[in-house]
């Protein structure tokens, strides 16, 4: 057997040691008391309900449709003839059909107003993955990328842990919808001018996560002029690009570059995955689109260490090349997902809660701001608390994602049935009740 | 549509030559890839014999898909699955998945030793596992020692992204390379002086591309050597699977379990499904840490190369069913055993050495220094020019694998089918012979009877191979 001897343990290295992991956000303290007391409508009708988790269930039906009429998905189901092909394939190139099958689902997304280049598609293992690589390609350690407030909390990690780059924060104000301003971009690059931190670009994400919104065509123009005059990197993750409730209100980075005729667009990445908009965040598919060759190619040999599986690829290749399936598919979605955003807006308005003007998205950002005791960052946390262990409901703090103002939640909405969101909303309202009543 | 570069725009990293896709190894494919053999198509392409791909044994996996459905989520039969898969993305992985993987590697090791699922962490192959440990261990500027030959992607795995650096621990064919306590001793040494520090030893056991495995006394020797430097051991069982004739394979997990000193918390297993399987396409690679905090850490970042839910679940499946993976090592062994000593035999008759040793992996260590106009390794690279372009194999020469002496060469046998094997060495028999024929009495050649394998074979109804229709040595233009 082995004998455990007392040496001063080796030391880990400084990434390991460090905490830039982030699980220790109370994003992710909320999945821990949903997984130790997760609801079920029949064996634990009084569980946390799950609202912090932006999935996408409510379309698998269509999937699983397609599925049964189209055995020749299923190479590995069959060991077909090409079978050994596939099973050998780990060219980081990807298959050629799945990156076509992608770029022509990303067109469709975007309503034909943009054209997809299947060679400049770099395939990741998720779009946690692509946003890390690219931080890697575009920033030394030490630099920053620019990031709109609230964003996604899972940046902290994916954009800075094993990159040792930094994130200056753009801030927002409700007052305007939380939207991003050229000012608020200067601001933030001044910032970190002064604290001599090199910008080395700026990372949005549109549809917006928590806001649930797209970011207006005048804004992009901006913040892509912006990125020109201080010769810097845009990063734009439009990872719900087909989680828009109207086709109409999406405006890809790419259609302004289109308009513009490509000009200086090789500061220009963008960022996807099916892990939303088609509700496959296991199979781990996420892409980079870049307009700089040199991005692409060294992407592409960096993505040696997050390749997708080969058996994945094919699967999707086969379904997302039948253009009646998919267009019939992200028709289906769109509708699904807003009645579903209609259903909980209005529910929370009847509780008297409002949220910000949303139009895309998994979730909405509701504001229980009147309900704080203090306007800080505590009393969100107090109430965030409150609403986990008493409402017995998983949503998101604000300040989880960086918002400025304290009191604002993301609350998932398409992660669940919808017996199960009219007990959440059930569960708000009474909540709300009780506190009318208490403070009477 | 043509974009303007703007090369000062991006990191360090990005701009560096880190990726490693310039070392002749690459070199090699990229000439295959441009002129590749085909039986029909293209008979006098290049025959790809320098990637370590294991293609013998898919018959096998073939029959058991066709006999399980439910494996795949996609079939009638097992949809009903799909979409809790379909949702699955917890780091911890499929439970089963990691059962399974756990199971499987203890079978592999004769069931001599077993794992622990909770310590099995998933990552994006061998590839993002290696990168995620080195993440894990060491800071950019430290490095790791690395007995040579070794494998070229630890290059740019252990050092790209990372920072790290690693130094070669030498070793020399007057003992078939084994690895010495004393070339241990002088690395780490020569480190010290150069102030690198050092955190961890890598070795690859079976060797890539020694194709030999560690016997228990050197293995014995650096566990002691690693405890007493207390720096990490990182041990690379990718091909524990492919030792295809005795001795056994030893792993590191019998070594720390017998009688000796060892920290556990030093102790580290890459492994992968892509060579003892030959599923390189479904990225499954495996950090197995006896060390608590490793695996934690390397949990939390294989977020970045996660395994597909919907290819664990297949694996999950295919490695849980006992009988088929019994069958499976040992029919593979088989294949590969055979199809070694065919290979040896053919390189033997055109008087061919390849390291004695040899019991594993999926290719051969094949000496050819003394084809060598002068012992260098420019002369190294001539000859394997030679090989590639007039010979056309793609074999990969020594230098890409750090190896101190020239003339070495790795040489992939498992990676086609029989005709095209036959093809190969009727290749290199002809250019070594006529060589030969310059100096000697022309020799007969004896045709070794060519080893058909049961199942079918996609170039069965190819029945001649044909002779490669070299009209001069092009040995001959390497030493002119």
């Amino acid at each position: 057997m082995a004998i455990e001897i007392e040496l001063p343990s080796v030391v880990l290295s400084k990434v390991a040691v460090s905490e830039t992991h982030g699980e220790d956000s109370p994003y992710f303290a909320g999945w821990k008391a949903y997984d130790e007391n997760p609801y079920d409508e029949s064996s634990n009708p009084s569980g946390v309900i799950q609202m912090g988790l932006a999935e996408n269930q409510v379309s698998f039906d269509m999937l699983e449709d397609y599925l049964g009429q189209h055995s020749e998905a299923s190479i590995w189901g069959k060991g077909s003839p090409g079978f050994r092909e596939n099973a050998l394939f780990q060219d980081y190139h990807g298959l050629k059909s799945f990156r076509q099958a992608m770029a022509g689902f990303m067109e469709q997304i975007r309503g034909g107003r943009a054209k997809f280049d299947p060679d400049r598609l770099v395939l990741t293992a998720g779009a946690t993955a692509a946003n890390e690589l690219l931080t890697f390609i575009l920033a030394n350690p030490g630099d920053a990328l620019l990031v709109p407030t609230p964003y996604y909390p899972g940046f902290d990690r994916d954009l800075r842990w094993r990159t040792g780059a930094k994130i200056v924060p753009v801030h927002t104000e409700s007052s305007n919808n939380f939207q991003v301003t050229t000012q608020a971009l200067e601001d933030a690059y001044e910032r970190a001018v002064a604290m001599n931190i090199n910008v080395r670009g700026v990372l949005i994400t549109n549809p917006s996560n928590p806001l649930g919104a797209t970011i207006q065509r005048s804004v992009l123009e901006d913040i892509l002029d912006f990125s020109t005059r201080k010769n810097i990197h845009l990063v734009s993750d439009e990872i719900y690009s087909g989680s828009t409730f109207y086709s109409s209100e999406f405006t890809s980075i790419a259609e302004i570059l289109e308009a513009r005729g490509y000009k200086d667009s090789e500061r220009v990445h963008i960022v996807y995955s099916l892990s939303k908009d088609l509700g496959l965040p296991g199979f781990r598919v996420g892409t980079i689109y870049s307009y700089n060759d040199k991005v692409v190619t060294t992407a592409r040999r960096m993505s040696s260490f997050t390749l997708i599986s080969s058996q994945t690829q094919h699967l999707l290749a086969s379904m997302l090349s039948d253009k009646k399936f998919t267009e019939s598919y992200i028709k289906t979605n769109r509708e699904r997902l807003r009645k579903r955003y209609e259903m909980i807006v209005q529910g929370l308005r009847n509780a008297g809660i409002e949220c910000s003007k949303g139009n895309a998205g998994l979730f909405c950002w509701m504001n229980l701001s009147p309900l704080l005791e203090t306007r800080t960052r505590e009393g969100e946390v107090a109430l965030w608390k409150s609403i986990l262990h008493e409402v017995k409901l998983n949503i998101s703090p604000g300040s989880s994602c960086h918002c400025s103002e304290p009191g604002w939640f993301r609350v998932c909405f398409a992660n669940m049935s919808e017996e199960t969101l009219e007990v959440a909303l059930k569960r708000i309202h009474n909540f709300m009740e009780q506190r009318k009543t208490a403070s009477v | 549509m043509v974009f303007k570069l703007n090369n000062h725009l991006l990191s360090r990293i990005a701009s560096s030559n880190g990726h490693g896709e310039d070392s002749p190894y690459f070199e090699g494919w990229k000439a295959y890839d441009s002129n590749p053999h085909h039986p029909m198509e293209n008979p006098n392409g290049i025959i790809q014999m320098g990637l370590a791909e294991n293609q013998l044994s898919f018959d096998l996996i073939q029959d058991w898909l066709k006999n399980n459905p439910k494996a795949s989520i996609c079939t009638p039969e097992g949809v009903n699955e799909f979409r809790e898969i379909a949702i699955f993305q917890d780091y911890h992985g499929l439970p089963e998945f990691r059962n399974a993987v756990a199971k499987f590697m203890a079978k592999v090791r004769g069931n001599k030793v077993t794992f622990d699922p909770d310590r099995v962490v998933m990552n994006g192959g061998a590839t993002g596992a290696h990168e995620t440990i080195a993440f894990c261990l060491a800071d950019p500027g430290e490095a790791f020692l690395v007995p040579t030959p070794y494998y070229p992607g630890f290059d740019r795995d252990l050092r790209w992204r990372t920072g790290v650096k690693l130094i070669p621990v030498d070793s020399e064919s007057s003992n078939n390379f084994k690895v010495t306590r004393e070339a241990l001793e002088n690395a780490y040494e020569m480190a010290k002086l150069d102030n690198i520090k050092v955190k961890g030893l890598l070795i690859t056991n079976p060797s890539n591309p020694l194709g030999t495995m560690l016997d228990r006394e050197t293995l014995r020797s650096i566990v002691r050597f690693i405890n007493e430097k207390n720096i990490h051991l990182v041990c690379d069982e990718i091909y524990a699977a492919t030792v295809f004739s005795q001795p056994e394979f030893i792993s590191i997990a019998e070594i720390v379990q017998e009688d000796i000193e060892c920290n556990l918390n030093l102790v580290h297993i890459v492994y992968s499904l892509s060579k003892d399987m030959g599923f390189p396409g479904l990225r499954v690679g495996i950090i197995y840490s006896y060390n608590d905090a490793v695996v934690s850490c390397a949990r939390k970042m294989s977020s970045f190369g996660l395994v597909s839910s919907q290819t664990q679940y297949m694996i999950a499946s295919m490695l849980s069913d006992d009988e088929f993976v019994g069958k499976f090592i040992r029919e593979s062994k088989t294949r590969l055993a055979a199809r070694h000593r065919v290979f040896t035999d053919g390189l033997a008759q055109a008087s061919i050495k390849c390291l004695e040793t040899s019991n594993a992996g999926l290719f051969l260590w094949m000496d050819l220094s003394g084809l060598l106009k002068e012992k260098t390794s420019e002369a190294e690279m001539a000859l394997w020019r030679v090989i590639i372009h007039e010979v056309k194999l793609n074999v990969s020469p020594g230098c890409s694998f750090h190896c101190t002496e020239p003339g070495w060469f790795r040489v992939c046998f498992a990676n086609m089918d029989d005709q095209t094997m036959e093809v190969a060495l009727s290749r290199i028999r002809t250019f070594v012979n006529k060589d030969v024929d310059t100096k000697k009495p022309k020799r007969t050649l004896r045709w070794q009877g060519s080893l058909k394998l049961s199942s079918p074979r996609i170039y069965d109804d190819f029945i001649n191979s044909p002779h490669s229709p070299l009209p001069q040595s092009p040995l001959v233009l390497a030493r002119n």
